[in-house]
C-alpha cells in the first residue's frame, strides 16, 4: 500500500516511537505530585514543553498540551472570544478554515455572537484586504486564520494578516495544524493551535500556545493542569514523543521538503498531462511541500477513491460523495472550483519516489474507467 | 451554517425572480453531482452557440460545479436563479 495520506495524519516518526516506549517506563507517574517519580515525569514534560516552544516559537509558559488540534482550535478560538469579552462579540475567519475553527464560530454565533466570514481566491488564499478591513471595523473581539489550507494546501498570509490585527488591537488565532514541523510559524500570533499527529508524533497530543499579554479565558470549568489552560491529566509518555518528533522534522525539513515539493510538482505537472479534463488546484507555488489536490470532471469521487484503494493506493478526497455530511467541501466551494472527482494526494515523509510514479502510471487508466461507468466517453 | 454558499434572501414583500427564458431545460433535479455536469456536457452542442441552457438541480454541489465547468470549458456561467421548490436554475451560455 502506497500511503499518500500524510494530511490526515503523519505516521508515527521512528524517532518518536523510541521516545514514547521509554517515556512510558519513567514518565507514567503524576506530573503534579511531588516524589521522584513524579518530578521525573514533571521533568519530562517540562522539557517537552521547552523543545515544543522553541521549534514553535514560543516561550515555554506561553505553551500548553490537550488532547488533540481541534481541542487546541476550540480552547483558542473561544479563549480567545471568552478573555475579549468586553472589546467586542464579532469573530472574523476565512471561508477556508478547517472544520474546528468553523464549528467553534458556530457555537460562538449560536451564543448571541457575530461571525464575518471572509472569502478567497481561485487558489485558496484569503482576500488580505478585506480582512484587514473586517478586523479593523468597530467591535471586533478576535480573528483567526490557518497557515496553510488542509485540502489544497495554500499557504495564507499569515503575517500580514497579524499586522492588521496588530494595528487594529485584535488578538489572531493562528490554526498551524498542516504546517507545524513543516514550516516555519509565521510572526504574529496571538493565539496559536497546531497537532503533533500531523508532524509524525501520536495522536491524542495538540499544542495551545497563548502569547504573554493576550487575553484569553478558558471555556471550559476550573482545572490546575496545564496552566490552568488545558482540563484533564496529562499524556506525559506521548508529550514525549510530539517533542522527539517535531525535533526530528526540524532537523530533517530542510532537505525533505525539497524531495517532497519535487514530487508535488511533478504531480501537478503530469496529472494534466495524462488524464484528460482535470483541474489542479490550488498555489502552484505558495503551498505546502507534501500536498496537491486536483479534481476529475465526470467522475465520482467516491469510485476514484475506491479503485485508488484496490490498486494500492490511499488518498482522500474533499467531494461531498466521500464524506458524511453529503455537502461539498466548504473549501472547494468557496473556492469556486470543481468539487466532485476531487483527489487530495499528500506525501509523508521518506515516501518512495516511485510511490508517486506508479500512481501517476495507474491513474489515467482508472479515471477512464470510472468515467466509463458513467457513461462518458 | 454560516460560512456556507447561500443565496440571499429575498425580502418579504418582493416578488418571485422571474427567470428568464431558455433555448434548452435540462432537468437534473434529485440527480448528484457528477451527473448534472455529464448531462450539461453532452448536450451543449444542442443549442446555437450564443443561446443559454438552463440547468434545473438540487445537489448543492451542483451550485458550484456548473459554474466552475463553465470556466473549464470556456462557456459563459451567466446567473443561477434560486427555484421556490429549492435547488436552482443555472444559466449557461454556449460560448463555441
Amino acid at each position: 500500500m502506497a500511503y499518500l495520506d500524510a494530511a490526515s495524519t503523519e505516521p508515527l516518526h521512528p524517532a518518536a516511537r523510541e521516545a514514547l516506549l521509554a517515556a512510558l517506563d519513567v514518565g507514567w507517574a503524576d506530573p503534579a505530585r511531588l516524589y521522584g517519580s513524579a518530578r521525573r515525569a514533571r521533568l519530562l514534560l517540562d522539557q517537552a514543553r521547552a523543545e515544543i516552544a522553541e521549534v514553535l516559537g514560543a516561550r515555554p509558559d506561553e505553551l500548553s498540551f490537550t488532547t488533540s488540534g481541534t481541542q487546541a482550535v476550540h480552547l483558542g478560538v473561544l479563549g480567545a472570544l471568552q478573555g475579549r469579552r468586553r472589546a467586542g462579540r464579532h469573530l472574523v475567519v476565512s471561508a477556508v478554515e478547517h472544520s474546528s475553527v468553523l464549528h467553534a464560530a458556530g457555537v460562538h454565533e449560536g451564543a448571541g455572537g457575530g461571525v464575518q466570514t471572509i472569502g478567497v481566491a481561485i487558489s485558496g488564499r484569503v482576500d488580505l484586504p478585506a480582512f484587514a478591513e473586517a478586523v479593523a471595523a468597530e467591535g471586533v473581539a478576535v480573528a483567526a486564520l490557518q497557515t496553510a489550507n488542509h485540502e489544497v494546501g495554500t499557504l495564507q498570509p499569515v503575517a500580514e494578516a497579524a499586522e492588521a490585527c496588530r494595528s487594529a488591537g485584535v488578538p489572531l488565532v493562528v490554526d498551524a495544524a498542516q504546517s507545524a514541523g513543516r514550516l516555519p510559524i509565521p510572526p504574529g500570533w496571538s493565539v496559536l493551535a497546531a497537532s503533533a499527529h500531523k508532524w509524525g508524533g501520536p495522536a491524542g497530543v495538540g499544542v495551545l500556545a497563548v502569547r504573554k499579554g493576550t487575553r484569553w479565558r478558558s471555556p471550559y470549568p476550573e482545572d490546575e493542569r496545564e496552566l490552568r489552560r488545558v482540563p484533564g491529566y496529562e499524556n506525559v509518555p506521548a508529550v514525549v514523543a510530539a517533542a522527539a518528533a517535531l525535533r526530528a522534522r526540524a532537523a530533517e525539513s530542510a532537505a525533505e521538503n525539497a524531495r517532497l515539493s519535487a514530487l508535488v510538482d511533478r504531480i501537478r505537472a503530469e496529472v494534466p498531462r495524462r488524464v484528460p479534463d482535470v483541474e489542479v488546484i490550488g498555489d502552484p507555488v505558495d503551498r505546502l511541500p507534501h500536498l496537491v489536490t486536483f479534481s476529475c470532471l465526470y467522475v465520482d469521487g467516491e469510485a476514484l477513491l475506491t479503485e485508488l484503494d484496490k490498486a494500492g493506493f490511499a488518498v482522500s478526497s474533499g467531494s461531498s460523495c466521500t464524506a458524511s455530511t453529503l455537502r461539498p467541501s466548504h473549501v472547494l466551494e468557496a473556492m469556486g472550483v470543481l468539487t466532485h472527482g476531487n483527489v487530495r494526494v499528500s506525501l509523508p515523509r521518506g515516501i518512495p519516489e516511485d510511490d508517486v510514479d506508479r500512481f501517476l502510471t495507474v491513474l489515467p487508466d482508472i479515471v477512464r474507467r470510472v468515467r466509463q461507468r458513467l457513461g462518458v466517453q | 451554517m454560516i460560512w456556507r454558499k447561500k443565496s440571499p434572501e429575498p425580502p418579504a414583500e418582493a416578488p418571485a425572480p422571474v427567470i428568464p427564458p431558455a433555448a434548452l431545460t435540462i432537468d437534473a433535479l434529485g440527480r448528484k453531482c457528477p451527473i448534472p455536469i455529464i448531462m450539461l456536457a453532452e448536450r451543449v452542442g444542442e443549442v446555437p452557440v450564443g443561446a443559454v441552457i438552463s440547468v434545473l438541480a438540487d445537489d448543492p454541489a451542483a451550485f458550484t460545479d456548473v459554474p466552475a465547468w463553465c470556466r473549464l470549458k470556456s462557456h459563459q456561467h451567466v446567473e443561477s436563479y434560486e427555484l421556490p421548490q429549492g435547488g436552482w436554475a443555472i444559466h449557461v451560455r454556449r460560448q463555441y
